[in-house]
């Protein structure tokens, strides 16, 4: 009995002794990568310009919803409804109303400049007034697809309130059985601020993840100081993790940062769920993608390389990912593919639910389960290639 | 040509930031002679050259070549036919894809010769240099002195007045070099007006020239022929005179080595040991065969050229690269890519400086010594001691990258040491190091072997460095020639020196003959045409247009990411960028159950718009479901619903949206609006209700161009525009910036091409591209999309065709201003995105932009290409409705090459 006592405690000192050399080794090297991200001045830049400016310039100037809509009036009836209707189209929905003639309708919608038309008819109040079925044409740029649709709803119950306006004003019956009253869950006003905003950050994680560790690897190819390390008595793996932690690190920060300063307090759009959550799901995720630089890093022999490599592949896990428009608009076959192949899809999930909808461990388990299983993938797929590139070129 | 001078410099500085390369130099050089510029690295040679050539800009001062004024426009056109320049670095002005025969095509195109003319030039000069059973080999798969061969070919092509060379040997094998200068030595012969003006780190070689400038720290030091400069100093050799020449507080620092006697080895394992050490690189064996073995305390020089595999043997002995046959020991172990043993037994300093340029030096120290794991209280010693032995105290808070290059050296090999290894690997460590610095560095050499038993085992291209070691080991071609002290060679091969003998080696290696006469009896190359002074010619824009297309098609990742990235990417933007909202989830929270509210609930499950999902039973449920995204939209029907719609007592209906994506919820809402204006018509007309229908008007609406409303009939000609602007911006950005970084940017400076030649030459390659990949992606759109053209297809290839041109015009204008291919990458990607897809119509039609966001669109080309693809595409234009657009985008074409001419610089700054 105490002999083999006396062997345990032969064995867990070693043991030790080789853990903490290694994390040892890990942390030295973590120490030198955050050292390496300061001295690159470039990097920070674009690091604090994404999470910060960036994010507030596009979640302020580029509404995604209707706004601005271009209308024209095609006004056959001239009538107290018909203008009555034309002027209930104002700023900031609409631009001022354009008015058109019949001919001039074509060459209007032709070259963009117009995107709705609505035609009034003909005794249009007439018919309104004596009961008789009226109606209004309302032409629509379909190519203008983030206006068409919502545009053409609005037009439509801005003509409904109108002519309801109108009939009390003359004392014509009202049809209202129901009361249909709609409200919007987690964004009630619908401001495409709240979503732009968390949309960014998402997307700047899954970018500057992947520039960062990635231009990490083939900084110390190019200047030859990975062949330094590898000298060294240091395992692949310790110099691996150390990128993939240190450049994991400053996302996690600066993503962190980014959600309480410039989303919170300075764009005040509320977060809804744990921060503390956000985070550890994108600490998983950061270890993903920044698998996915070395990996890109060792595919890419120059910076230039890595960033012809890097573009279409960032863009494609961005647009797939159901970051900006949702997952269920893609053909199904595709949304299988895309959640086999890559973690985003999974973490777009989870930080979807947790920023937006406050949802709790218990509900974003399977796309947190989802991400840790894809990243060991990749991360074992990218030590494979840093050790064969590195040592087997 | 007046006989006096081939070049004058009269009173020249030049700066680069704060870094004085050359400090008010004034100079003349003779005509019609061999002179040679002498002298370490970063003393201003290579700017004097270049400031000659005629590639860089006068910053101060006056130069004179071939009897005009180079800061002259004119003179330098003129003059640039005249002239040869070959930068430094081993075929710098070669491009690597191409092969022997199409380098030198290339560069005769580039003066406008015609295709007898370069036959027969490129035949006379292929059989001067021998590489004529070469040349379909690509330029980057020669070994370093064929490269320079080559280099020299492309450089004669023209027949100059005036060559320059600068450091065209370094790194290149005795054999090679001297096969080298009697090549130079045969075109003089033959063409003795002919100046040649060389800068060399090589003393020894320095002694064959006729007249040579001796620079140090940005001034002249001394001139004259070798002789006068070996009187003028009293020393046997030009390396002992340049010593003697240098400033008196510099010659100071200079002690000479003394080699000792090595103490008596131990009985133990050598230090190395390789036995038939191989190393293949697929088909190319790199390391054939190799076996030798290192004694403890032994230094071990490995000599040999650029390319002959001593990095290799280096990178197998360290464990970097495993061994494809054969075993290497290191003090008796096998060398393991895993045993950290043998590695804290070995220091290693690589050819190319290798340590972190954003650490300081102390800091670099420090992190070494912690990886080597030195007890944490025996480094600030160990550091301290080696910041005093390697001078590196005055500078232990500096950033190497701001350091000299000698001093990089000694911080290099102290890291190296800094864990006491048995054993130092050291490659190339004192390649283009001053004569005094190095001579510092082997001394300290000495010490560790002579005084610590430390093994060293190095390689260089300095004969006097290989006579200072114990034993040498020549190599060439990946095979081990000879190994021995170096006297024992000497004696052993009869040779006057050891470059003699390591040649003599080398010339049996390849077969070669020494005694044959050099060759001079080729066919004299065709009489000079008179140089044609041409404003534009468009022989050298076909000639860089020829050349670009070659090498895209031979470079694998830049022709991915143009032909196949945009497929790819347009079928993710199809497939991925969607504003059909569909299948959204559904569930009723039904509080009344009768038949009037099962019957609103059919009316929202029956929708194509939306996917049933089961029934909410309770508020926390509807709460918990929304929460984790199952369900998207929820009905809410009030108990006692139907009693009180039958009653007319007008119920109230909740409808719950999920507001997460703000535009899927406006798009949800205005599904609801319509599915509830249909359910109370439905109502009405079931009789349920009772009242007349009320006075309504009906709004008929009709969807133009786009009749299903499908989104992806309106995005593709937005992508089309997206994809047209990126990726060949982003091209021909690279095509141009990747010449600077390369280097063969030296071939536009120092030819008479044109910068408007030499901007459309390239551009051309990049919009034959862009139309390729337009026809990839309008056939995606009719195939997989659906997507026809309606209108003119003439408008649309047309505008296409103006579009490409306007886009890789933008990118040539980026170029302008990156000096990375990975700036000009991301500025490149940022400058067209950002403004292509917010303020060109792809999301936001322009007419609902105002401000400054309209001016950025309206400002740029994509935002009337869109017009273009949308109008053929979708709306069914004209040509002539079109005909705005195209005039537009031909503006902008001619803008951005206008505006790059201006900004491209024909020399460096």
């Amino acid at each position: 009995m105490t002999q083999i006592a006396g062997a345990a405690s032969a064995v867990t000192p070693l043991f030790r002794s080789r853990f903490s050399t290694h994390a040892g080794n890990v942390v030295r090297l973590v120490i030198k990568e955050l050292r390496s991200i300061r001295a690159d001045p470039v990097m920070l830049f674009l690091v604090i310009y994404a999470f910060s400016l960036a994010i507030y310039m596009v979640s302020s100037n580029v509404p995604m919803e209707a706004r601005d809509l271009t209308v024209g009036v095609v006004d056959e009836d001239r009538s107290d409804l018909s203008r009555q209707i034309a002027s209930a189209l104002r700023p900031p929905l609409f631009k001022q109303v354009v008015s058109l003639a019949p001919a001039e309708v074509d060459a209007a919608m032709n070259s963009g400049r117009i995107v709705f038309v609505l035609d009034f008819p003909p005794q249009l109040q007439m018919d309104l007034l004596s009961g008789r079925p009226a109606a209004v044409q309302l032409e629509v740029d379909a190519t203008a697809m983030t206006q068409a649709g919502n545009g053409a709803v609005y037009i439509q119950s801005i003509i409904a309130q109108e002519v309801a306006k109108f009939a009390a004003g003359r004392d014509l019956p009202i049809s209202a059985p129901m009361q249909v009253v709609m409200r919007a869950k987690f964004n009630p006003n619908l401001e495409s601020s709240w979503f732009t905003s968390v949309t960014q950050v998402i997307n700047n994680i899954t970018l500057l993840t992947v520039i960062l560790t990635g231009a990490a690897l083939i900084r110390e190819r190019e200047q030859g100081t990975v062949e330094h390390l590898l000298v060294m008595p240091l395992l692949p793996i310790e110099i691996m993790l150390a990128k993939v932690a240190a450049n994991g690190l400053v996302i996690l920060v600066a993503a962190g940062l980014s959600l309480v300063l410039v989303v919170e307090w300075w764009l005040g759009v509320p977060i809804a769920g744990s921060l503390a959550l956000f985070l550890v799901g994108t600490g998983l995720y950061a270890l993903a993608v920044a698998a996915l630089g070395i990996l890109l890093g060792t595919i890419a022999s120059s910076m230039g390389q890595f960033g012809l490599l890097a573009i279409p592949v960032l863009l494609l896990m961005q647009l797939l990912s159901g970051s900006s428009t949702p997952m269920e608009s893609m053909p199904v076959w595709l949304q299988y593919v895309v959640q086999i192949v890559s973690p985003t899809p999974h973490f777009v999930a989870f930080a979807q639910g947790v920023l937006y909808r406050g949802a709790d461990l218990t509900i974003v388990w399977p796309p947190l389960l989802a991400l840790a299983a894809l990243g060991s993938v990749y991360f074992t797929v990218a030590l494979a290639r840093f050790r064969n590139v590195i040592f087997g070129d | 040509m007046t006989a006096e001078a081939a070049a004058r410099l009269d009173r020249v500085s030049h700066r680069y930031g704060d870094t004085v390369a050359l400090d008010d130099v004034s100079l003349s050089l003779p005509a019609g002679r061999m002179v040679g510029i002498i002298g370490p690295d970063g003393v201003g040679k290579s700017t004097l050259l270049a400031l000659v050539a005629g590639v860089r800009r006068i910053q101060q001062g006056r130069v004179l070549a071939l009897d005009g004024d180079m800061a002259e426009a004119r003179h330098r056109g003129a003059a640039c036919a005249r002239i040869a320049y070959m930068p430094q670095g081993l075929g710098r002005n070669l491009y690597p894809t191409l092969s022997v025969l199409e380098n030198i095509d290339f560069h005769g195109r580039l003066f406008g010769q015609g295709s007898a003319e370069r036959r027969a030039r490129i035949t006379a000069l292929l059989s001067a240099t021998g590489l004529g059973a070469f040349e379909d080999r690509p330029a980057g798969k020669l070994s370093g002195g064929m490269k320079q061969k080559l280099s020299l070919c492309c450089a004669l092509i023209h027949d100059p007045d005036l060559l320059i060379l600068d450091e065209p040997t370094t790194g290149v094998d005795p054999l090679s070099r001297g096969q080298f200068w009697d090549l130079i030595g045969s075109i003089r012969a033959r063409r003795p007006g002919m100046g040649v003006l060389v800068a060399t780190a090589y003393m020894d070689e320095a002694s064959r020239f006729e007249w040579l400038v001796a620079m140090d720290g940005g001034t002249v030091i001394a001139s004259g022929t070798p002789a006068e400069l070996l009187a003028k100093t009293g020393k046997p050799d030009l390396e002992a005179a340049f010593i003697a020449l240098l400033p008196a507080e510099k010659q100071s620092q200079h002690q000479p080595v003394v080699l000792r006697p090595r103490p008596p080895e131990h009985g133990t394992a050598p230090a190395i040991e390789a036995e038939h050490l191989t190393r293949r690189f697929g088909s190319f064996t790199a390391v054939d065969d190799v076996s030798f073995r290192i004694g403890r305390g032994e230094i071990f020089g490995f000599l040999g050229s650029n390319g002959c595999g001593k990095s290799t043997v280096m990178k197998m002995l360290t464990g970097l690269l495993p061994a494809s046959a054969g075993t290497a020991r290191l003090f008796g172990r096998p060398v393991g890519g895993t045993d950290m043993e043998t590695r804290r037994n070995v220091g290693y300093m690589s050819q190319a400086f290798s340590l972190y340029n954003e650490l300081t030096v102390l800091q670099n120290l420090e992190l070494h010594a912690q990886l080597y794991h030195l007890p944490p209280q025996d480094i600030p010693v160990r550091i301290a001691e080696l910041l005093d032995r390697y001078e590196l105290r005055p500078v232990s808070h500096a950033h190497p990258e701001s350091l000299p290059l000698g001093i990089k050296q000694r911080l290099q090999l102290a890291v190296a040491v800094l864990h006491r290894p048995a054993m130092l690997i050291l490659d190339e460590p004192t390649s283009g190091v001053d004569p005094i610095a190095r001579d510092a560095f082997w001394r300290t050499l000495i010490d560790l072997s002579r005084n610590e038993g430390v093994t060293i085992f190095l390689s260089t291209h300095f004969m006097n460095e290989a006579e200072r070691c114990d034993r040498i080991s020549l190599m060439h071609a990946g095979k081990v020639l000879a190994v021995g002290t170096p006297a024992e060679l000497v004696r052993a091969r009869g040779s006057a020196s050891l470059e003699d003998c390591f040649i003599d080696y080398l010339a049996e290696a390849a077969g070669i003959d020494r005694q044959a006469p050099a060759e001079t009896t080729t066919n004299p190359p065709p009489a000079r045409i008179a140089p044609h002074r041409r404003g534009f010619d468009p022989r050298r824009l076909w000639a860089y247009a020829r050349r670009e297309t070659m090498e895209l098609l031979r470079d694998p990742i830049r022709i991915a990411f143009s032909l196949i990235g945009p497929v790819m990417l347009m079928l993710a933007f199809g497939y991925g960028i969607s504003f059909d909202v569909e299948n959204l989830r559904f569930a009723a929270f039904d509080q009344d159950n009768s038949p009037e509210s099962r019957h609103l609930i059919d009316a929202f499950t029956s929708s194509r718009y939306f996917s049933a999902q089961p029934l909410i039973h309770s508020q926390g449920e509807l709460d918990q479901r929304f929460r984790s995204g199952s369900v998207q939209i929820a009905v809410e029907i009030p108990p006692r619903f139907g009693a009180d719609l039958q009653a007319r007592r007008v119920p109230d209906v909740a409808i719950w949206l999920d507001g997460a994506m703000p535009f899927r919820a406006e798009t949800t809402r205005g599904y609801v609006t319509g599915l509830a204006t249909q359910y109370l018509d439905q109502l009405s007309r079931d009789g349920r209700e009772t009242r007349s229908a009320g006075a309504s008007v009906n709004v008929e609406t009709r969807f133009r161009y786009n009749q299903a409303f499908k989104s992806v009939n309106a995005m593709v000609p937005g992508i089309i525009m997206l994809l047209l602007v990126l990726i060949p911006a982003v091209m021909s950005a690279v095509a141009v910036v990747r010449e600077k970084e390369t280097g063969s940017i030296a071939n536009f400076r120092s030819t008479p091409v044109t910068k408007l030649e030499f901007l459309v030459g390239k551009q051309l390659p990049y919009i034959g591209i862009a139309m390729i990949s337009f026809v990839l992606l309008a056939l995606i759109s009719r195939f997989i999309f659906d997507v026809s053209v309606k209108g003119s297809l003439l408008a649309l290839v047309l505008g296409t065709l103006l579009y490409a041109a306007a886009t890789t015009g933008f990118g040539q204008l980026i170029s302008t201003f990156t000096r990375t291919q990975v700036a000009a990458v991301f500025a490149t990607a940022l400058l067209s995105v950002i403004p292509a897809v917010n303020f060109s119509g792809l999301l936001v039609p322009v007419s609902s932009l105002s401000g400054g966001a309209r001016l950025i669109g309206l400002g740029l080309p994509p935002a009337w290409y869109q017009p273009v693809t949308t109008g053929t595409l979708a709306k069914g234009l004209s040509f002539l409705e079109l005909g705005p657009n195209m005039l537009v985008l031909t503006g902008f074409a001619l803008l951005f090459l206008i505006l790059s001419q201006i900004l491209l610089r024909k020399q460096e700054a």
